[in-house]
C-alpha cells in the first residue's frame, strides 16, 4: 500500500539526512520526499510517500518517531487528506499543435510561466492522477523537460456533524 | 565565569559527574587535553587505540550504569571509534564520545585529518552533534548525557571543532533541558498491564524471556519478585544474563542458538511468553515462523520500535521495565494466587524433566583441557563474585553457558554487533570503575589479538584484569560452522602460530601463565587471582571442542544439534550430530 507520511521536524542541520538515512539504512522505500519550513522557522515539515505492507509502515512511523529531532509523525493514509504536487513541463510543439498545447494547459488549469519562439513552459499543480493525465496528453507536444516537485499533503479538517 | 571552550567542556563534564575519560590525543584536541591537565577530579586513561577507548567507556558504563566517556582526535582518531560506537548502539549502552574536528572554517575542505564523523556515525549512534558555537557547548554536553542515558540508552557523539574549543566564552551551566521532540514513555499503559495480569493468571505454560533492558532499567528485583510470586520460569538472553540468577530454581539459562535444551523446549511449548526488555533477535528466535507456535506474547519494552518488529505481539506494553513490572506485581498481589498454583506445578515438573534429560554438559577429559572446565573452575575460584567480560565466538558462548551469573552488570559481552576485540578493553573499563573487584576477560586466541595493545594500558594504570585465553589456534566458531555446514573445508580459520601469550604478557610487563593439561587449570587460576597485576592465562584447550547445543542458523529453535547419542526415544526425533 502507498502511504503519505507527514513529519514535523526540528529545522536543524542534518535532519533531512537522518530521515533519509533511516529509510536507506533499513531498506524502506521512498517514492517521493519534499521538505520545507513551516510558519515557525524552527520547524520543517517533510512529506514522504512510501510503499509497504502494514507491518513495514508501522515500523517506519515508529522508527521516525524515535528520531530525536522528529516532533510529530502522521500517517495520512489513516485520514482523509489533500495531496498536491507541482510539475514544470517544457514543450516544443510542432506549429500546428501550438494552440492545442495552450488549450490543454487551460483545461488543466495550468499556467504558461515562460515561452520562447519554440517552447512553452507550463506549470501545473494537482494530485497524481491529474498530473499523469496531463503528462500523457503532452507527449505529442515534444516534451523537452519534465520536473516534479514531490508530493505535499495535508489532512482535511473534519466537518462537525 | 570566563573560560575557553576547552575549559567549558571540562567544567561541563565535571557537572555531569564524570570521573574517568578514556582517550587518545591529537592536534585538534590539544586544547581540551591541555584543560584536562589541571582537572584534578577527572582522570584520563590513555589507551593504545581509540577503539580500545570506546570499548573501555562501554565496559565502564555496563558495569556501573553510569555514562562512559571517550575523547579522541579528528579523522583517524574519530573513525577508529566507529566499531565501539556501533557496538554500544546495538546493545543500548550509554556512552558519550567526544571527537575533535578541524576548525569550522576548514570543514568540508578535505583538511588534514578531517573526516565527516557526524555523517559517518549517524546510522550507528543514538544522536550526534557538531558544535559550531562556543555558546552551545555546555547545553549540548548536558543534552548529550541526558539523551545517552534516558529512554532506551545509547551512544551519543559530540564533534568539537578546534576553533570552538580554543575560543573564549562564558561558562554557564543550564539548569533545565528542553527537547520538545524527545519524551521516552516510562509508565506502561495501566489497562494493558491489567490485561497482561489477567492472561498471566490464566496461562498454563508461561515463560518469561528477560533481555538486556531489564539490566539497563535496574529491574532485576522486580523481575525476581514477579517470577517467584507467579512461579514462572525465566530464560535470560545473552544480553539479559545476570538479570535473573542462573542458579535460581526457576532459571532456564539462555535461549536460542546456543541456548539450553530446556529453555528452547519450554518456549516452543509455552502458551504465553512474557518478553521483558528483549527484542526477539534472530539468534534468539531461530526460524521466526516456527517460533513459539502456541504462545500469546506480552511484550514489555521502552522502545516502541522493538515491539512487533520481528514477532506479532498480543499485548504490547511500552514502558520502563522496572515501572511496568512494579505495577504488574501490584496488580497480581491482589489476585487469587491458588488460581494458578496447581497449574504451574505441572508445568515446572514438565520442565524439570527436560532439565534432567539434557542438562547443559560436556565430556570431561583427563588428558586435554576442555574449555567448559576452565569456565567452571573460574566460577569456583571466584565463587561467582567477579565481573566477566567476553570476546566473541565459542569463548563467549561457553562463558554464557557455564559461568553462573547471580547479579546484573557482571557479564559484559558484545551481543548485538558481536565485536571481536570488545572484551579486553571492556574489562579494563570495568576495572577502572571497580579497582578492587576481580575482572576477568574470557577470550579466544583470535579475538584477544584484536585489541591486545591495551595490555600496555592495563600495566600502566595498574588494572589487574585477568585474561583467560581459550587457546585453540583456530577462529573456533568459524571452524565450528565450517565443520558442521561446509564439509570440514577450513577456509582461513586456522591461525597457524599464535604468539607465545606468556612471553607477550611478560614483554608488556604483565604476568603470563600457561596451562597445558587439566591438572594445571586450577593452580594457574589460583596464581592469577593471587597476583595484583594483569595476567594472561594461556589455556591450551581441545581445539576440536564445539559449542552445544546448537540450532543451525534459520532452523526452529527446538531443532538442536547435540554432542552425544540420544538416549531416550523423544530425543531421537531430534537431529543429532555424532
Ligand atoms: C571484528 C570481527 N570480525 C569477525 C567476526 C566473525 N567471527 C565471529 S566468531 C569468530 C572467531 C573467533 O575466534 P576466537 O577469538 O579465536 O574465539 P573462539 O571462537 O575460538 O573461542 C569470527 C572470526 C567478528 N565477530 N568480529
Amino acid at each position: 500500500m502507498r502511504h503519505t507520511i507527514s513529519i514535523l521536524v526540528e529545522n536543524k542541520f542534518g535532519v533531512l539526512s537522518r530521515v533519509a538515512g533511516l529509510f536507506s539504512g533499513r531498506g524502506y522505500n521512498i517514492e517521493s520526499i519534499s521538505v520545507g519550513e513551516t510558519l515557525d522557522p524552527k520547524i520543517s515539515v517533510m512529506t514522504i510517500v512510501t510503499k509497504g505492507e502494514e507491518a513495514i509502515v508501522e515500523q517506519i512511523t515508529k522508527q521516525l518517531n524515535k528520531l530525536i529531532d522528529v516532533i510529530k509523525v502522521q500517517d495520512l493514509f489513516e485520514v482523509d487528506h489533500v495531496e498536491r504536487e507541482m510539475v514544470l513541463i517544457k514543450v516544443a510543439p510542432p506549429t500546428q499543435l501550438k494552440a492545442e498545447a495552450l488549450r490543454l494547459a487551460e483545461i488543466f488549469r495550468g499556467r504558461v510561466v515562460d515561452s520562447s519562439q519554440k517552447t512553452y513552459t507550463i506549470e501545473i499543480t494537482g494530485d497524481e492522477k491529474k498530473i499523469e493525465a496531463f503528462a500523457e496528453l503532452m507527449k505529442p507536444m515534444g516534451v523537452k523537460e519534465f520536473v516534479r516537485s514531490g508530493k505535499i499533503a495535508i489532512a482535511r479538517e473534519k466537518i462537525r456533524q | 565565569m570566563k573560560a575557553t571552550g576547552s575549559q567549558i567542556i571540562v567544567e561541563s563534564l565535571k557537572k555531569e559527574g564524570v570521573k574517568h575519560i578514556f582517550g587518545y590525543p591529537g592536534g585538534v584536541v590539544l586544547n581540551i587535553f591541555d584543560a584536562l591537565y589541571d582537572a584534578k577530579d577527572i582522570k584520563l586513561i590513555l589507551t593504545r587505540h581509540e577503539q580500545g577507548a570506546t570499548h573501555m567507556a562501554d565496559g565502564y558504563a555496563r558495569s556501573t550504569g553510569k555514562v562512559g566517556v571517550a575523547l579522541v582526535t579528528s579523522g583517524p582518531g574519530a573513525t577508529n571509534t566507529v566499531t565501539g560506537i556501533a557496538t554500544a548502539a546495538m546493545d543500548s549502552i550509554p556512552i558519550v564520545v567526544l571527537t575533535g574536528q578541524v576548525p569550522t572554517m576548514l570543514i568540508g575542505n578535505d583538511a588534514f585529518q578531517e573526516a565527516d564523523i557526524v555523517g559517518i556515525t549517524r546510522p550507528c549512534c543514538k544522536y550526534n552533534y557538531l558544535v559550531k558555537d562556543i555558546n552551545d557547548l555546555a547545553y549540548t554536553i548536558k543534552e548529550a548525557f541526558y539523551i545517552a542515558s534516558s529512554g532506551r540508552p545509547g551512544p551519543v557523539v559530540i564533534d568539537l571543532p578546534k576553533d570552538v574549543s580554543a575560543a573564549q566564552g562564558k561558562f554557564h551551566w543550564p539548569d533545565k533541558l528542553n527537547i520538545r521532540s524527545y519524551h521516552p514513555t516510562l509508565e506502561g499503559n495501566r489497562w494493558m498491564i491489567e490485561k497482561a495480569a489477567e492472561k498471566i493468571t490464566r496461562s498454563k505454560k508461561p515463560v518469561i524471556i528477560a533481555g538486556g533492558g531489564v539490566i539497563l532499567s535496574g529491574a532485576s528485583d522486580e523481575l525476581r519478585i514477579f517470577a517467584e510470586f507467579t512461579d514462572i520460569p525465566v530464560t535470560t538472553t545473552l544480553m539479559g544474563i545476570g538479570a535473573f540468577p542462573t542458579n535460581h530454581p526457576l532459571s532456564l539459562g539462555m535461549p536460542g542458538m546456543h541456548g539450553t535444551y530446556y529453555a528452547n523446549m519450554a518456549i516452543q511449548e509455552s502458551d504465553l511468553l512474557i518478553a521483558v526488555g528483549m527484542r526477539f533477535d534472530d539468534r534468539v528466535t531461530g526460524k521466526i515462523d516456527a517460533f513459539a507456535p502456541n504462545a500469546e506474547i506480552i511484550h514489555i519494552d521502552i522502545d516502541p520500535t522493538s515491539i512487533r518488529k520481528n514477532v506479532d505481539v498480543d499485548i504490547p506494553i511500552v514502558g520502563d521495565s522496572t515501572k511496568v513490572l512494579f505495577t504488574l506485581n501490584q496488580i497480581l498481589k491482589d489476585t487469587d494466587k491458588p488460581q494458578w498454583e496447581e497449574i504451574r506445578k505441572a508445568w515446572i515438573k514438565h520442565i524439570d524433566e527436560w532439565k534432567k534429560a539434557r542438562p547443559l554438559t560436556y565430556r570431561f577429559d583427563e588428558n586435554i583441557i576442555k574449555p567448559q572446565y576452565v569456565i567452571e573452575k573460574l566460577y569456583e575460584a571466584t565463587e561467582g563474585d567477579a565481573i566477566i567480560a567476553t570476546e566473541v565466538g565459542q569463548n563467549q558462548m561457553w562463558a554464557a553457558q557455564f559461568f553462573k551469573f547471580k547479579k546484573p552488570r557482571t557479564f559484559l559481552s558484545s551481543g548485538g554487533l558481536g565485536t571481536m576485540g570488545y572484551g579486553f578493553p571492556a574489562a579494563l573499563g570495568a576495572q577502572v570503575a571497580f579497582p578492587d573487584k576481580t575482572v576477568i576477560d574470557i577470550a579466544g586466541d583470535g579475538s584477544i589479538q584484536m585489541n591486545i595493545q591495551e595490555l600496555a594500558t592495563a600495566v600502566i594504570y595498574d588494572l589487574p584484569v585477568k585474561v583467560a585465553i581459550l587457546n585453540n589456534h583456530y577462529l573456533g566458531m568459524v571452524r565450528q560452522w565450517q565443520e558442521l555446514f561446509f564439509n570440514e573445508r577450513y577456509s582461513h580459520s586456522y591461525l597457524h602460530e599464535v604468539p607465545d601469550f606468556v612471553k607477550l604478557a611478560e614483554a608488556y610487563g604483565a604476568v603470563g601463565l600457561r596451562a597445558e593439561k587439566p591438572s594445571d587449570v586450577e593452580p594457574v587460576i589460583r596464581e592469577a587471582l593471587r597476583v595484583r597485576k594483569p595476567v594472561f592465562m594461556d589455556f591450551v584447550i581441545d581445539w576440536k571442542e564445539k559449542v552445544y547445543p546448537m540450532v543451525p542458523a534459520g532452523a526452529p529453535i527446538d531443532q538442536m544439534l547435540f554432542e552425544e547419542e540420544p538416549k531416550t526415544k523423544e530425543e531421537k526425533k531430534l537431529k543429532v550430530i555424532k
